[in-house]
């Protein structure tokens, strides 16, 4: 769509740079309120009278207690873990099921495709108390294979229906030269189509990433003990008590647990949307 | 050679198909697929292949997502309670749902929070977005920073906003007080009403990127000559958007609008934050309500039956969009 012309300045003003400026500022205020109460001392959180919005007196106590006080080196730690392996397993699945599904010719592939977009929408609040007993029978309550193992069912229903949408724009033809010179099925199917599938990969690992990063339903369900949190779970449980809420260390808690993501995303933000926009089109 | 190496494939292949699929008729099936110069057994291959490709994916979705499924439903028509083996008690939880008023206001709220939020989106990210899609300096950045509380965990967003309503030191009220619009502090999440539409305005905050970055990108795939047609035919803004843009985007925009709300109607983290519930019980959802039921009070087929309910809903929906997808393909 052609970019709309404006006659004046004022106008242009007016329908365009205050309404912009508004959004952002709107959008990015919670973030600043984050680093502010995070650097402010107790004194100046809990004085009514006190400016809230900035300080003359910025302390990192809120941070130092945060490692002293909770184990969140620790759940930063087990969050990152989590994160990786689940993705790793979801990514190795999703573009197996992918290519298995955009590719290949058999029986079962549309009602299959049409199954694992339903598991997509399927939302863990559905699922999380029958899933607790199914972890325990397991034994793996309250160690991170019960997340790891749990959270790929709505991660791979992601990546195998990003990665199926990727593999039909690879042209058929390219895997079809390299089978007449000589390669095996499998051989096409890793040496040519994988390496081709690379920034559909990255997208749908960067989703996956920052999904099970940010899950909380299934970590605060099946994580018990404070060694095995993870940073969303320990900074919402470990920091509240009661009605107590030690808001210096939370908001120190809450600005370390988004740096990660907001650096992924940062630095593969194209990938983040095309992953974003490519899992609605389907 | 050529003879010697396809033989023992063949008569693999020929085995593997006999015992993989007893009944012939599927063997007839095959070669109905078959494309001009392929040899019987590589589709067999494929066939095959297909089926390992995929074997990962279905046992974790038959343990995880299938298996759960079926036990949920068997905890709902049961009287489990935690360590103790449940006895089945046919419909008996569903009925004391219906006569629960927790519960028929939790199914209200799901509903009030999902329409408002979602409509409130929808309006919000198409402003976002047709803004977006000017040109101006720092557009990347913008565009960028426009998606971080999307892309940030909502925990810990929630968090950030809770202090923001904090009943003694929320910075609204500060901010209300000094510039003298208000006298006495507003209690923000102190009534179900107020809790409610905070929970939807953190929600829609939340959510708005979602929208806004999707619809952005439906509204760069329209063709710019559409939009200088109906210009020099005389076309005002207002009226271009409307019998342009929107038809050619309202594809994409019901399928966010479908995403977004199965997300909405499921949700849990934002409220489980934000108020609990509370106060008083007034702003549970289905979600937060069968967590409260299952977990704090531990009965585990009251609470299955109450998070079975969100099931019709989405069944709805999904049925709904699976039917969209098929009819636009």
């Amino acid at each position: 769509m052609a970019a709309p012309r404006y006659g004046s300045p004022l106008k242009r003003a007016v329908t365009f740079y205050i309404p912009l400026v508004l959004m952002v500022g709107l959008t990015l205020f919670p973030f600043y309120w984050m680093v502010i109460t995070s650097i402010r001392p107790d004194v100046e959180l809990y004085n009514v009278k006190a400016n809230p919005f900035f300080t003359l007196y910025p302390t990192l106590k809120h941070f130092h207690d945060l490692f002293e006080l909770t184990m969140f080196a620790r759940w930063a730690w087990n969050t990152l873990f989590i994160a990786v392996v689940s993705t790793a397993i979801s990514l190795f699945c999703g573009l197996l099921a992918g290519y298995a599904l955009a590719r290949l010719q058999f029986r079962w592939a549309s009602p299959l495709g049409t199954m694992i977009f339903v598991t997509y929408l399927v939302p863990p609040t559905l699922l999380f108390i029958p899933l607790g007993d199914v972890v325990k029978a397991f034994g793996i309550g309250d160690t991170p294979w019960a997340v790891i193992l749990t959270y790929p069912t709505f991660l791979i229903p992601f990546c195998t229906w990003l990665l199926m949408g990727y593999f039909k724009t690879i042209p058929r033809e390219i895997e079809e030269c390299a089978r007449i010179d000589g390669a095996s099925r499998i051989q096409a199917m890793v040496r040519i189509s994988f390496p081709l599938a690379v920034p559909g990969i990255l997208s749908a690992g960067i989703f996956a990433f920052t999904l099970s990063w940010n899950e909380f339903l299934y970590a605060l369900v099946f994580l018990s003990s404070p060694q095995q949190k993870t940073i969303p779970i320990g900074v919402f449980t470990e920091l509240v008590r009661g009605d107590v809420f030690y808001w210096g260390p939370l908001m120190a808690g809450a600005l370390l647990g988004s740096i990660p993501v907001a650096l992924v995303y940062s630095f593969f933000v194209e990938h983040y949307v095309t992953a974003l926009t490519g899992a609605v089109k389907g | 050679m050529a003879d010697q190496s396809i033989e023992p494939i063949l008569a693999k292949s020929a085995t593997q198909g006999a015992s993989a699929i007893p009944a012939p008729v599927v063997v007839v099936a095959v070669p109905k697929f078959r494309r001009p110069r392929r040899m019987g057994h590589l589709l067999e291959q494929e066939h095959i292949l297909a089926g390992a490709l995929l074997a990962p994916t279905l046992v974790i979705l038959t343990l995880f997502i299938a298996y759960p499924f079926v036990l949920g439903i068997w905890l709902a028509v049961s009287d489990k309670v935690v360590g103790r083996p449940g006895n089945f008690v046919g419909l008996q939880n569903f009925w004391v749902n219906l006569n629960d008023t927790i519960f028929l206001r939790a199914f209200q709220n799901t509903f009030v929070y999902t329409f408002i939020a979602t409509i409130l989106k929808l309006a919000l990210g198409m402003g976002a977005a047709l803004l977006l899609n000017h040109h101006f300096r720092f557009k990347r950045i913008v565009r960028a920073g426009m998606l971080l509380p999307w892309i940030v965990p909502t925990v810990l967003s929630t968090l950030a906003w809770q202090w923001m309503f904090d009943a003694t030191f929320s910075v609204f009220n500060w901010t209300l007080m000094n510039v003298g619009l208000i006298s006495q502090r507003i209690l923000w999440l102190g009534d179900g009403t107020m809790a409610m539409g905070c929970l939807i305005l953190v929600n829609v905050w939340r959510g708005m990127p979602f929208f806004a970055i999707t619809l952005l990108a439906g509204l760069q795939t329209v063709n710019p000559d559409l939009h200088e047609a109906a210009e020099i035919d005389g076309a005002n803004a207002w009226q271009r958007f409307w019998r342009v843009t929107l038809p050619l985007i309202k594809p994409i925009m019901l399928v966010v609008v479908l995403f977004s709300m199965i997300a909405t109607f499921a949700d849990f983290q934002l409220i489980y934050v934000l108020t609990r519930g509370g106060p008083y019980s007034s702003t549970h959802v289905f979600g937060t309500y069968a967590y409260e039921i299952a977990m704090r009070a531990a009965k585990l087929g009251q609470g299955a039956s109450i998070s079975l309910s969100l099931f019709p809903f989405l069944l709805a929906v999904i049925v709904f969009q699976l039917w969209y997808i098929r009819r636009s393909d």
